[in-house]
């Protein structure tokens, strides 16, 4: 090989192309820096004329030098590029190549979910407490006089058998297993009605709970189950205002369409007393063989009416001075018709699978 | 609940031209009778009537013999000739042929016949088939056959059913004639509107509805007069609740009733529509008087009956034979008619209001007929029949109280008909002991209906819809005096005619009016706290079930309870589902064992749920205070009830069985460990924003049951037990079915959700200075708690330690026996200077010199 002479300008523009172009012929990092001590090692024809620039004279460094520092710069300059271009080409394969299934299994750890009654006690309340409402709770078991007597239940009135009552044994010991929720409408009406009386403070609660009646378990009835009631204490309070708070329960939980009916019926603690019925939210009452509401366009959802003066009296609150409402419905039922529910014993048998399906909310 | 035959219907109301009995059924519901069902007949023709006009008897090889008919069923007949095969061999008359079983029928008699084509009860489609040798077009229906009664001995004989020759004709559609087109309604009737155990009842109600008009069923005259009829005494001695067990007693002779006389088919098809059966004449008569007016009647077979009748409560050691054959033994309460024979008032001839004695009933050859016609108390009757289990029509008309003016009207309409069908003459003077008090009026301020209901009824309106339930109604001023007509006993108080007046404008144009509460507090604390409990166990990986408290005393032994543990103060049921399972539930896991159990069964290996909820312990305080009379309950009165009900802390419970983390593609499987479960307890402890103490320790009647004893931490708070977790009991575990290892937990939430009521955390500043972190591997003593070392260098650190944990725990010959190392990283930190090096310095030297002192415990 001839040495190459700082002073030969074609010869170092030679050189200089050459290793431009092994550059660009690079397809790895690693090929780059192969050029790269090709073009600019020790060995390199470059690097050697660089070498012989010492030996000139003042006037022939000064040109060599012009050359050789131009020299350096373009095979800089390339190399740059070049590397920058192949560590982007590297780092994009590395991304490709690093790519993962991402339809694999990624969660090993059991999950869990809340039961749905709970959670759709928990909304139906949320519905209330936004409007002001408290909501109220009492003992599961529960004192005779709670349960009927306080609620206009006669010991002697047929209605006493209409519920199917869980005694605590002995019988003398006036206590059963409460039969609905109503028992806690008593009990808040006695705890708030100082501030009824003294503040002016109307009584507005909601009471979500278990109740207990004789039933055996099957598809459409379990002997444990979940009531909500509401229960409205104020001054001149009406079935309208009943109705109003029906509807807007409604429209909560099924939507701005939703409709109630009232009916007219019989519970001893209510008088006008009133089954409600919600307007079918499935099919609006247009198909007859609907599986929600077996055509008939409406789903029984609870009872409702104007508490008996004989409640209010119970609690110590003057029926003459104050009016009030109440409503109740099953919390177990709700679930079967808002959410195709068809067997009551998905709901109580425990099977995990079941509370699955709704996750943590409802 | 009542059936009504909605023919028997439309003698008393007009049904609105065209209405479908769907119809009928949404109109009653809008005024509160609810539809229970429509039934129909379940028979679809061509059902017709026929004429046998030969029968020939075949014996048949299995000892059979079947008659072959052929039966005129004139335009359903085929033509002369021969028949279908294999009966084509002859020439028939015009007729059809049939094969009938039975035999109590000859040629010539007038038959039913159901033909090809048609469908019977059931639903049982009717085709032409081979059968016998013979080719048969249909059936000759026998009464059960067409839904109309029990009666199989035989098919229907038209004339022995009442019906007479020249009103049949052969093809004649059977359907209409025996009345099998007619629906009947079911409703359900509140027990506040026992007058609706009637089609009286029921038809005024339709006429509430519809506007339609009603004739009054009972609007028939009285003939004849009361007096000196029959002798009847009303001597209760002791009334019930104050009231007197009998306030009305009717009696009535009708004489010379033929005994043979039929029912006619009209009142069969009618009783039986009803659900009733036919009986005899006279029995009947008094069941259909009872479905039309609501009054149950009693018929006597007055040969028997010993002049006078005393209605009186039944005496110690009483008994009676009831018509249903059974012996009862009576209770002081049950109110009896009895008669004279053998002495005053001396044997009990029927349970009053419930069921007539077998002594006195009409028999087949009774002639002269004593009629009973009262009116009893209802609580009376209600007890009664609720401690006889004896619940009868009569009785459950009592119980939801009768029209008071009914007895003698219904009474003269049963008379009539005994008179009318079986020849009876009614005698002229009649019996009528009447102590019925007069309907007290109710003062009502004119306005109130529309004060409760929110609708702004005229006064007119009001007043009119009182008058159309029967009401007198006049006006003083502002006020309305209401006197309810008899029939309405539920109507005793303004807030009763409120309902009526509500009922009858209708509940459809009720205004919607959301009212404002005033401004509320929110959720409790309690509320806010067992919400994020629930939550925080879902997203620890358990899942929330709702599991019966219902258990065993097996279940308690299952779960190792010592016998002197406070979870044998159990409450029991005194009327449980299931013998097997009287008790109430102690604690939650006794009973989420059988959520586990469920999930196991279902092929699940991996199980990890958590019950919310109450369990019921302690013991009776003693009988509580029965029933507060007067205006309210005081503050004392409900101090006392609360007092006498038992303990129901809520709580919280969790059983995990199997893995944590399942074996997968990236790593393998982690059981659930003891580690889990108090784990937890962490969690619930954040969510309730307390901490507990944690040891082995159990106190006075407490056990780790059913705890593994060595792998359970005992939790108390303020010193009082709230809580376990950790391995089920190996024993617990194979009693109960679960995987061995099973871990589980249960807390009093109740408890711990109070201690942090009301308290407010405190903020530190948080520092943002440089962490000092330091190792320490300490020999201690196995039995010393590493928590205990834990919190001595936490001590040690004078509030420069922010954190100190355990990060690894050795045995082994290294360190000798009976001894552990115990590997601790603490955290330090100030809050307003990076610690020097002679900081750090001083506090590990004083972590080292607590340990040594406190646990003898040698750095490594």
């Amino acid at each position: 090989m001839t040495e190459l002479s700082p002073l030969d300008v074609a010869g170092v523009d030679a050189a200089v192309a050459e290793a431009l172009a092994s550059f660009a012929a690079a397809t790895s990092l690693d090929e780059l820096k192969e050029a790269r001590l090709a073009a600019t090692g020790d060995k390199a024809a470059l690097t050697l004329a660089n070498k012989l620039i010492g030996g000139l004279t003042p006037e022939e460094k000064a040109q060599a030098g012009k050359t050789m520092g131009g020299a350096r710069a373009a095979i800089g300059r390339a190399l740059a590029a070049r590397t920058a271009e192949l560590e982007a080409e590297r780092d994009a394969r590395v991304l490709v190549e690093e790519a993962v299934d991402v339809t694999l299994p990624v969660s090993r750890a059991l999950v869990g979910a809340r039961h749905p009654l709970e959670t759709m006690q928990e909304r139906m309340c949320d519905v209330f407490v936004s409007m002001g409402w408290e909501v109220a709770e009492g003992p599961e078991m529960e004192a005779e006089w709670f349960n009927f007597d306080a609620l206009n239940f006669d010991p002697d009135h047929p209605a006493r058998e209409m519920q199917d009552t869980f005694f605590i044994d002995p019988p003398s010991s006036g206590l059963l297993m409460r039969t609905h929720t109503s028992p806690v409408q008593v009990r808040a009406a006695l705890e708030r009605r100082d501030s009824l009386e003294n503040e002016g403070r109307g009584i507005y609660v909601v009471c979500p709970g278990k109740t207990f009646r004789t039933d055996e378990l099957d598809a459409t009835h379990t002997p444990v189950f979940h009531q909500i009631e509401g229960l409205a204490i104020d001054r001149g309070l009406t079935m309208a205002h009943l109705k109003g708070t029906l509807d807007h329960f409604a429209k909560s939980l099924f939507g701005p369409d939703a409709v109630t009916r009232l009916r007219p019926s019989f519970f001893p603690f209510t008088e006008p007393s009133a089954e409600m019925d919600l307007r079918c939210f499935v099919c609006g009452g247009s198909d007859p063989d609907c599986r929600t509401c077996r055509g008939t366009g409406w789903i029984e959802w609870g009872g409702c009416g104007m508490t008996h003066p004989n409640v209010l009296r119970a609690a110590g609150i003057d029926p003459t001075k104050y009016t009030a409402f109440a409503f109740g419905m099953g919390i177990e039922r709700t679930l079967m018709f808002r959410h195709s529910v068809t067997d009551m014993r998905d709901m109580v048998e425990g099977d995990v699978r079941f509370s699955q399906q709704f996750g943590m909310e409802i | 609940m009542p059936k009504i035959p909605l023919s028997w219907l439309a003698e008393s109301v007009s049904l609105v031209e065209g209405a479908t009995p769907e119809d009928i059924v949404t109109s009653l519901a809008k005024v509160g009778l609810e539809e229970e069902g429509i039934h129909g007949s379940g028979v679809e023709g061509p059902l017709v009537v026929g004429r046998v006009m030969s029968l020939v008897k075949e014996e048949q090889s299995n000892g059979k013999t079947i008659n072959y008919c052929r039966v005129d069923v004139g335009s359903f007949n085929d033509p002369e000739g021969p028949g279908h095969k294999p009966d084509n061999k002859v020439d028939y008359p015009s007729s059809k042929g049939i094969v009938c079983g039975a035999h109590n029928f000859v040629e010539g008699d007038w038959v039913v016949v159901v033909l090809p084509g048609a469908t019977l009860p059931g639903p049982f489609p009717i085709s032409g088939r081979k059968t016998y040798g013979h080719w048969s077009d249909g059936m000759i229906c026998s009464a059960r056959e067409l839904g109309l009664g029990e009666d199989h001995s035989g098919i229907i004989v038209l004339t022995s059913l009442g019906f007479s020759a020249d009103e049949l004709e052969p093809g004649q559609d059977a359907i209409p004639l025996l009345g099998l087109d007619q629906k009947t309604i079911e409703i359900n009737v509140t027990p506040d509107r026992g007058y609706s155990f009637s089609i009286r009842g029921v038809a005024r109600e339709y006429a509430h509805a519809t506007g339609a008009s009603f004739t009054d069923p009972a609007g028939i005259p009285v003939t004849g007069a009361a007096g000196e009829g029959f002798p009847v005494l009303i001597e209760d001695e002791a009334p019930v609740r104050g009231n007197v067990g009998c306030d009305r007693f009717v009696a009535r002779i009708v004489r010379g009733v033929d005994p043979n006389a039929p029912v006619p088919a009209w009142m069969k098809q009618r009783l039986e529509g009803a659900g009733m059966r036919s009986i005899s004449l006279a029995v009947d008569v008094t069941n259909y008087v009872m479905l039309e007016l609501g009054q149950p009647l009693h018929a006597y077979d007055l040969a028997t009956v010993t002049a006078p009748i005393v209605v009186r409560r039944a005496r110690p050691a009483e008994s009676i034979v009831t018509l249903d054959d059974a012996t009862r033994v009576l209770h002081g309460e049950d109110l009896l008619i009895t008669d004279s024979d053998g002495g005053h008032g001396a044997r009990a001839i029927g349970i009053a209001g419930v069921m007539g004695g077998a002594l006195t009933e009409v028999s087949a050859s009774t002639v002269d007929v004593l009629l009973e016609g009262a009116h009893f108390d209802p609580i009376t009757i209600a007890r009664t029949a609720r401690r006889h289990k004896l619940g009868s029509e009569a009785s459950r008309r009592f119980e939801r109280a009768v029209d008071t003016a009914l007895p003698p009207v219904a009474v003269q309409r049963a008379a009539n008909l005994l008179a009318e069908l079986g020849g009876g003459v009614i005698e002229d003077v009649f019996t009528d002991v009447n102590n019925v008090p007069a309907v007290s009026p109710i003062e009502m301020d004119a306005d109130y209906p529309s004060r409760i209901v929110g609708v702004d009824y005229p006064v007119s309106e009001v007043v009119s819809s009182l008058e159309q339930v029967g009401c007198t109604v006049t006006q003083d001023g502002d006020v309305l005096i209401v006197t309810p007509p008899t029939w309405r006993a539920d109507l005793e108080a303004p807030i009763n005619l409120v309902e009526e007046v509500a009922r009858l404008r209708g509940f459809e144009n009720l205004p919607s009016v959301l009212p404002v509460a005033p401004p509320g507090r929110g959720y409790t604390h309690s509320q806010i706290v067992r919400k994020s409990v629930a939550r925080s166990l879902a997203e620890a990986g358990l899942t929330q079930v709702l599991t019966y408290p219902f258990i065993s005393s097996q279940r308690l032994d299952d779960c190792l309870l010592p016998s002197d543990d406070v979870r044998r103060d159990v409450i029991r049921l005194a009327n449980p589902l299931s013998a097997e399972q009287p008790l109430l539930r102690t604690a939650l896991i006794e009973t989420l064992v059988d959520a586990v159990k469920v999930n196991l069964g279902r092929g699940a290996q991996d199980v990890a749920v958590y019950e919310t909820g109450r369990a019921y312990l302690g013991r009776l305080v003693g009988a509580i205070p029965a029933t507060y009379s007067g205006d309210s309950i005081t503050p004392d009165d409900v101090e006392a009830l609360n007092k006498a009900i038992p303990g129901q802390v809520r709580r919280v419970a969790g059983i995990m069985a199997g893995n944590k983390i399942a074996a997968g593609w990236d790593g393998h499987a982690t059981p659930w460990r003891w580690t889990d479960a108090m784990a937890m307890v962490e969690k619930v402890e954040r969510a309730c924003g307390v901490v507990l103490e944690i040891s082995s320790e159990v106190g006075e009647r407490q056990s780790t049951a059913p705890f593994h004893p060595g792998r359970v931490a005992i939790y108390r708070l303020d010193g009082e037990i709230v809580g376990g977790a950790g391995e089920l009991h190996p024993k617990v575990c194979e009693n109960l079915g679960l995987p061995a290892r099973s871990v589980a937990f249960e807390l009093l939430l109740d408890p711990m959700i109070s201690e942090s009521e009301g308290v407010l955390v405190t903020a530190s500043p948080v520092s943002g200075q440089v962490l000092a972190k330091e190792d320490f591997a300490f020999v201690v003593s196995s039995d010393v708690a590493a928590g205990d070392l834990v919190s001595a260098v936490i001590d040690a650190g004078d509030g420069l330690v922010e954190d100190a944990r355990v990060f690894d725990v050795y045995t082994g010959e290294q360190i000798g026996s009976g001894k552990k190392s115990l590997a601790i990283n603490v955290k330090m930190r100030d809050a307003d200077h990076t610690l020097s090096a002679d900081e750090v310095l001083s506090v590990r030297e004083a972590i080292i010199a607590a340990a040594s002192e406190k646990f003898g415990a040698m750095l490594r």
